[in-house]
C-alpha cells in the first residue's frame, strides 16, 4: 500500500506555489530561473503521480519530454543571461528596462 | 513479493512508504524554500540540488525508476552544474548578498498571489477531476521493468515528438553558441570592449545609445 496520489498532488501544488512566489519576489535573474526549474519539477511530480494513479505510461513519457525541453531552455536562457551581463553588467531584472524608452 | 507480504504486515509496508514520502516531501519543501530565500546565488543552486534529489526520491517511491535516474543525471549533473558555471563566470561578488530585492508591499502581493494559486490547485484537486480513462496510451505497471514500456511508448507512439526534441536540442546548442559568441572580426575593438563597458554604463543613463553605436559598428564591420 503506497501513499495516495492526493498527497503527491498536494506536495506538487505547494512546490509550484513556492516556485511562483520566488519568481515574483526575487529580482536576480539566475534565481528567477531556478524558481522556474522548481515549477517544472512540480509539474513533473504531478505527471508521474497521474501516471501511477491511472496506470498509464503516457505520464512518464511526458516527463521525459519535459526534461529535454527544460535542458534546452536552460542552455538558451543562460546564454541570454550571459549576453545581458556582458552588455549591461547587471543581473537585476529591475535594471533591464531598455525597452521602456 | 509473497514473502514480504508474509513477513511484513500491510501496515508495516504502508508505514515505510509513508515515512519515505514524508522525508522526501520535507527535503523538497526545505530545498524549495532555501532556493527562494537564500541570499547567495551559489547557495540557491545547492538548495536546488537538494530539491531535485528529493523529487528523485519521490519518483522512486512511485516506481518511476528510470526517470529518477535521469532526474539525477540531467538535472543535478548537468543543469545545476551549468547554473554554477554561469554564476562563477559572471563573478560571485557581483551576485551575492543582494537583499530580498523587492519592496515589502510587492513581497506581500506576491505571497498572496502564490497562496491564491495554491488554493485554486487544491480546490481543483479535491474533486475527482482525474476521471480520464486509465491506460489509454499504454499500461505503466505490469510484468517486466517499466523502462521497457516507456521505451515502447516513446519510440512508437511519440516518435515524431522524439525526433522534434532532437531538432530542438540541435537548435538550442547552435543558438547558445551564436548568442554568447563575440564578434571578433576586429580583435582590438573586442579587447577594448570589456574594459570600457562599465564606463559606458556609468556615463550614459540609457543603454540605447551605446548599443546603437555598437550595432552600427557591427554592421560596418560586416560590410567591410
Amino acid at each position: 500500500m503506497s501513499v495516495s496520489g492526493t498527497w503527491y498532488l498536494t506536495l506538487a501544488a505547494a512546490l509550484f506555489s513556492i516556485g511562483a512566489i520566488g519568481l515574483l519576489i526575487r529580482r536576480n535573474i539566475l534565481i528567477m530561473f531556478m524558481c522556474i526549474e522548481l515549477m517544472l519539477n512540480a509539474v513533473n511530480l504531478s505527471f508521474v503521480t497521474f501516471s501511477r494513479t491511472l496506470n498509464d505510461i503516457g505520464g512518464q513519457s511526458s516527463v521525459f519530454f519535459v526534461l529535454v525541453v527544460a535542458a534546452a531552455e536552460v542552455v538558451v536562457g543562460l546564454g541570454i543571461i550571459v549576453m545581458i551581463f556582458r552588455r549591461s553588467a547587471t543581473t537585476n531584472a529591475d535594471d533591464l528596462h531598455m525597452l521602456k524608452g | 513479493m509473497i514473502n514480504s507480504l508474509i513477513f511484513y504486515p500491510l501496515l508495516a509496508t504502508s508505514l515505510v512508504s509513508i515515512s519515505v514520502f514524508v522525508v522526501g516531501a520535507a527535503i523538497v519543501l526545505a530545498g524549495a524554500c532555501g532556493v527562494v530565500l537564500a541570499k547567495n546565488a551559489v547557495h540557491s543552486a545547492l538548495f536546488l540540488v537538494m530539491t531535485l534529489f528529493g523529487i528523485a526520491v519521490l519518483f522512486v517511491s512511485e516506481q518511476a525508476n528510470f526517470l529518477a535516474a535521469v532526474q539525477i543525471i540531467v538535472y543535478a549533473g548537468a543543469i545545476v552544474v551549468l547554473f554554477l558555471f554561469v554564476i562563477m563566470l559572471l563573478g560571485v561578488d557581483n551576485l551575492e548578498l543582494q537583499p530580498i530585492e523587492s519592496k515589502p508591499r510587492k513581497v506581500l502581493g506576491a505571497v498572496l498571489i502564490g497562496l491564491v494559486v495554491l488554493a485554486e490547485i487544491l480546490l481543483l484537486s479535491r474533486n475527482s477531476w482525474t476521471s480520464g480513462a486509465p491506460s489509454t496510451s499504454g499500461v505503466a505497471f505490469g510484468p517486466g521493468p517499466t523502462i521497457n514500456r516507456l521505451a515502447d511508448s516513446i519510440f512508437s507512439s511519440y516518435l515524431l515528438a522524439f525526433e522534434a526534441t532532437s531538432a530542438l536540442l540541435i537548435i538550442a546548442v547552435i543558438s547558445a553558441v551564436v548568442l554568447v559568441r563575440r564578434n571578433n572580426f576586429d580583435s582590438t575593438q573586442e579587447d577594448d570592449f570589456e574594459n570600457q563597458m562599465p564606463k559606458q554604463i556609468l556615463e550614459s543613463d540609457s543603454l540605447s545609445s551605446t548599443t546603437g553605436t555598437n550595432a552600427n559598428k557591427e554592421t560596418k564591420g560586416n560590410l567591410l
